[in-house]
Formats: C-alpha cells, sequence, structure tokens
C-alpha cells in the first residue's frame, strides 16, 4: 500500500462526553414514580375521609404506613418475608431450569414441538390457582405444593421465551454461521442464544410475574403452622380483622413484585440499547 | 458438489461451476435466478463480476458458499470459500472487535492470539481505534469494513466478496482496493467479487465477467492484462470499463462472436 501524505479519512471515535448528566437523568426516570404515588396516596385518603367505610376495615394510608412502619421493626415480619422470598427464589430458580430445558428441546426437536407446542401456551392461559387441588392432593399441605404450582406457573412463560426467541433468529445470522464454520453447538452458543437472548428475558420477566402470583395464590391456600410468610400474614390478618396489618402486607408484596420486575426490565432494557434495538433517550 | 459429475479437476483450479441453474419458489412464482453458467477459476485469479442489479450475483455467491444448493448443475470448491455478505451481517450484540474475533475463534484461533490478530484485521480495513464499538454504533461502510476484516479472518484461500465497498467514498475505497491487492498477494488468495462499479471491476480484476439477467447468466467475460499498480482513474481502466459497459448494455447481442 502506498504512504499517503494525506490520509483525511483515518476515523477516529470522538471522544466520549461523560459525567455531567447523571443527577437530571435520575431525577427525570423518578419524579412521573413518585407523582404516581402521591396521587394514589392521595385518592385513598379522600376514599377515606368520604366515610365510604369504617376506619377499621378500611385504614387512613398513614395509619397503614405507621403499622407499616412497626411492622418492619418486628422479628415475625422479617422471617415471613424471608420464607416468601425464598420460595419465590427457589420455585423460579426451578421454574428457570426446567423451562429453559424444555424450551431448547422444543424448539429443536419438529415432533415434540408438534406435540406439546401448543400445549406449552396453553398451560400459560391456565390460572395457576386452578392447580392448587391438585396440587394439595398430591402433596399434601406441604412446601412441595407451593413449589409444584409456582413452577408450573412460570415454567411455561420463560420456555416459550426460549422458544420464540429462537424461532425469530434472523436467517442471515445462522447463515453468517454456517459460513464461518460453526459446528452444531458452536452455531447454538454463538449465534442462536445470544441472538435469542432479549425474547428470553422478556420470558423471564412474564414467567417471575407468574411465578409471583402463584406464589401469593399459595401462600394463601396452604398455611404451614409455625412458618410464617407474607401469604400467611395476609390470611391472618384478614381472619383478625388486622386492616393495617392487611394493607400494610399487601404494600409490602407490591413493592417486592414491582422491584424484582424492575430488575427483569432494566435488564432487558440494556441488552436491547446494547444491540441498538432501542433508541438512546439521555 | 458430486465429484463424479464434473471432469477431473485441473491442478490450480479452485473453482468450477457447470451448468448452474438455480430457481426460486415454483408454478407462476417461479423465479429462474440463474441459468447455464459455466464457471473456471484458477487458483490465484482474481475474477470480477458485474451485472445489473437482481441478475442473480449474490444467488451465484452463495451457491459457490455451499449456503444454497443449486437447482442443478454441480459446483466444486479447492477449499471452503470465505464468503462475504452484501449486507455487513454483523452480530449486533458483539462489537466490532468480537465479530472479528468470533470468526478466529470459529475456526479454531487459541483464545490468547486472537484479540491481537483482529486488531490487526481492523486497522488493515482502518478501524483502528473504533473496536469497542457495536455496529449499531457504526456506519453503514464502516460496517461493510468490519464484515471485510472478518471476511479475511477467515483464513482460507477462496474468498467471496459481494460488492463490499458498495458503501464507500471513493478515497477510502482507493485505499481498500490496495489493502485488498495486497493481501490477496500476500496469501494468493482466489478470489470472487461482485461490484456494481465497472472501473472497480477493471482495476481489481484478472478477468471481469459480465451477467445478463432474466435469467441470470454469464453474457461476456474477458481477461483484463492493463499492468499492476492499477488506478481507477487511469485512461487504461476507464476506455476497458467504458468499453464492457457498452457490452453489458447490449447483453446478449455479445453472447456470442464477441472477442476483445
Ligand atoms: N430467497 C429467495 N427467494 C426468492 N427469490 C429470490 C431469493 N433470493 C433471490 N431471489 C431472486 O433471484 C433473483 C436474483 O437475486 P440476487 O440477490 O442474486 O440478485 P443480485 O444480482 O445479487 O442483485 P443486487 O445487485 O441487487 O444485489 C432476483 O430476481 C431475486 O428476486
Ligand atoms: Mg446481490
Amino acid at each position: 500500500m502506498s504512504a499517503s501524505v494525506l490520509t483525511p479519512n483515518v476515523e477516529k471515535p470522538a471522544p466520549v462526553r461523560s459525567g455531567a448528566g447523571w443527577a437530571p437523568h435520575m431525577w427525570a426516570w423518578i419524579w412521573p414514580k413518585a407523582l404516581a404515588i402521591l396521587l394514589v396516596l392521595a385518592v385513598w385518603q379522600l376514599v377515606y375521609w368520604s366515610g365510604w367505610r369504617p376506619a377499621y376495615v378500611f385504614p387512613s394510608p398513614i395509619e397503614t404506613l405507621s403499622q407499616l412502619g412497626t411492622m418492619v421493626q418486628t422479628e415475625r415480619f422479617w422471617s415471613a418475608m424471608g420464607t416468601t422470598v425464598i420460595r419465590a427464589i427457589g420455585g423460579f430458580a426451578l421454574a428457570l431450569v426446567i423451562g429453559t430445558m424444555i424450551g431448547i428441546l422444543v424448539a429443536r426437536i419438529t415432533p415434540l414441538r408438534l406435540a406439546i407446542g401448543s400445549l406449552i401456551t396453553g398451560l400459560q392461559t391456565m390460572p395457576s390457582i386452578a392447580w392448587f387441588p391438585l396440587a394439595i392432593l398430591l402433596f399434601g399441605l406441604d412446601e412441595q405444593a407451593i413449589l409444584f404450582v409456582v413452577v408450573l406457573g412460570a415454567a411455561p412463560s420463560i420456555a416459550n421465551g426460549v422458544i420464540s426467541g429462537i424461532d425469530n433468529v434472523p436467517p442471515a445470522f445462522t447463515r453468517l454461521g454456517r459460513v464461518l464454520g460453526a459446528g452444531p453447538v458452536a452455531q447454538y452458543r454463538d449465534i442462536v442464544l445470544p441472538a435469542a437472548l432479549p425474547t428470553y428475558v422478556s420470558g423471564l420477566t412474564q414467567g417471575w410475574a407468574f411465578a409471583w402470583r402463584s406464589l401469593m395464590a399459595g401462600e394463601l391456600l396452604v398455611i404451614i403452622a409455625e412458618k410464617p410468610s407474607l401469604g400467611a400474614q395476609l390470611e391472618f390478618a384478614r381472619q383478625f380483622s388486622q386492616a393495617p396489618t392487611l394493607l400494610a402486607t399487601m404494600l409490602v408484596i407490591l413493592i417486592l413484585g414491582m422491584v424484582v420486575d424492575g430488575l427483569f426490565s432494566s435488564a432487558a432494557r440494556s441488552l436491547r440499547r446494547r444491540r441498538g434495538l432501542e433508541v438512546d433517550s439521555s | 458438489m458430486s465429484a463424479q459429475a464434473l471432469e477431473v479437476v485441473a491442478d490450480g483450479t479452485a473453482l468450477q461451476a457447470r451448468g448452474l441453474r438455480k430457481v426460486f419458489g415454483s408454478g407462476d412464482d417461479a423465479t429462474v435466478a440463474l441459468d447455464g453458467v459455466d464457471l473456471d477459476i484458477r487458483a490465484g485469479e482474481f475474477v470480477t463480476v458485474v451485472g445489473a442489479s437482481g441478475c442473480g450475483k449474490s444467488t451465484l455467491l452463495n451457491i459457490f458458499a455451499g449456503l444454497d444448493a443449486p437447482t442443478s448443475g454441480t459446483v466444486w470448491t479447492a477449499t471452503k470459500p470465505a464468503l462475504m455478505f452484501q449486507d455487513a451481517t454483523l452480530l449486533p450484540w458483539l462489537t466490532a472487535q468480537r465479530n472479528v474475533e468470533l470468526a478466529l475463534k470459529l475456526r479454531g484461533v487459541p483464545r490468547a492470539q486472537r484479540a491481537e490478530r483482529a486488531r490487526q484485521l481492523l486497522d488493515v480495513v482502518r478501524l483502528t481505534g473504533w473496536e469497542d464499538k457495536r455496529p449499531h454504533e457504526l456506519s453503514g461502510g464502516m460496517r461493510q469494513r468490519v464484515s471485510l476484516a472478518r471476511c479475511l479472518a477467515q483464513d482460507t484461500s477462496i474468498v467471496l466478496m459481494d460488492e463490499p465497498l458498495g458503501a464507500l467514498d471513493a478515497m477510502t475505497r482507493d485505499h481498500l482496493h490496495d489493502e485488498i491487492e495486497s493481501v490477496v498477494q500476500e496469501q494468493n488468495l482466489t478470489v470472487v467479487f461482485v461490484t456494481h462499479n465497472m472501473r472497480e471491476a477493471v482495476r481489481l480484476g484478472d478477468r471481469v465477467i459480465l451477467m445478463g439477467s432474466r435469467p441470470g447468466r454469464i453474457v461476456y467475460e474477458t481477461v483484463i492484462d492493463l499492468p499492476h499498480p492499477r488506478l481507477m482513474d487511469s485512461t487504461g481502466v476507464a476506455e476497458r470499463a467504458a468499453d464492457l459497459t457498452t457490452r453489458l448494455k447490449a447483453g446478449k447481442a455479445y453472447l456470442e462472436g464477441a472477442d476483445s
């Protein structure tokens, strides 16, 4: 190649701007959420003031929040929360393993897809609470009954995420893999699975939502003595007419579900952003 | 690729095609993309292919690469060719560097050597400093260059390139002509290079092949014996290109009885 004096087309990336924009970004993220929470509290307070229901069944936001404040100082609450969280993690992890394996098998093996492909979608529409009578028959009022239903609730969504992720890999990518000399294993490892990842993460997000709902249904139905859980706490609060505790527990359940969902969503967003599938608005 | 169907392939042949025909679809919708394509390419030869849009050039390269099977006819290649796709086809979850490294990984280059080799190749296509960008952060021409680097990373003796420099400015393109030429000479590569630019075809090719449409077929071919180094804008190249353009426009008329 000729050594040219003028090489104006040797490009160098522009220096990346950094720092500065962080705080305003956070603020833009926070204020709509803060506003929404304030609105909900305001409506709640108004309904309370209207006297629609007596205060002992429908407490005010302040009463509920202060109950939440005392509740989080008790050991019993943390042990209840611990049980629930451990069940959620265990159930979801098992659903993840089973759902992923079934998803890959169904996506790869055509007869299997014909046999149970639509069944998986069908299972997704099955309300998980409908599994409980069977689960209780099979396992008794026990941990396994809850685990069984949580897994059944979450695994189909996860499997479906895998299947549609693999189905939607652009053929251009698999052709590229063939040109580059990828064998079947490398084709999956380096091309198909990474390409399917965003859809897989959506499947996980949905799977989590189902797992969380199934778990709450389970904890209301399958109450194990000496084993406090958030669901059991709801049930006891109802039985003993402790409305503030009931609402405070509901708040905790809502927040836990949202936090985990937020984690999945932000993982999905950053995946999509890194692939240029989402416009960076900052 | 059945060996019996071909006559004994002469030593020094890199690619041989006989009676290639490719039909897409069937019935009324059928498109005859290629018909009766015969081609012999010597090892170390640089063949450029020019033809109207939709005449079947990409189809031909895909068949050469073994990605698609011809409807009838046979292809024999001395080694598995590398193919540079018409649209860069970079993997969006990998950086430029990693896209090139993937080609190295899949042909079994040890991990320790990949990064360095990929950097060298990106330097050849003038993308030093852009290694860590993802495809969507690169311009169309830059993506083509990453794709070119990845193609060179495959390290095979036959390279098929589908309009690799289509989206580049004249200066970068000239630079890459020089680079491609020197890599091809150094490694004694056999190249099939598809382009829409007749001067580029003459500038690079030992032989230029003109393709006609409907059905896609070879209508004319000629050896370019201009001395190296050639320049896109030299009169020699320009004259040959003008002559070939006339022949391409005349199309079928030149199929028989034409001599260059
Ligand atoms: N997968 C396919 N299915 C159906 N028809 C196809 C397919 N691929 C190509 N064709 C048809 O075959 C013909 C040749 O296409 P091809 O892509 O080879 O053209 P080309 O010469 O590369 O054109 P260009 O210069 O625009 O890239 C076109 O008429 C196209 O419509
Ligand atoms: Mg093409």
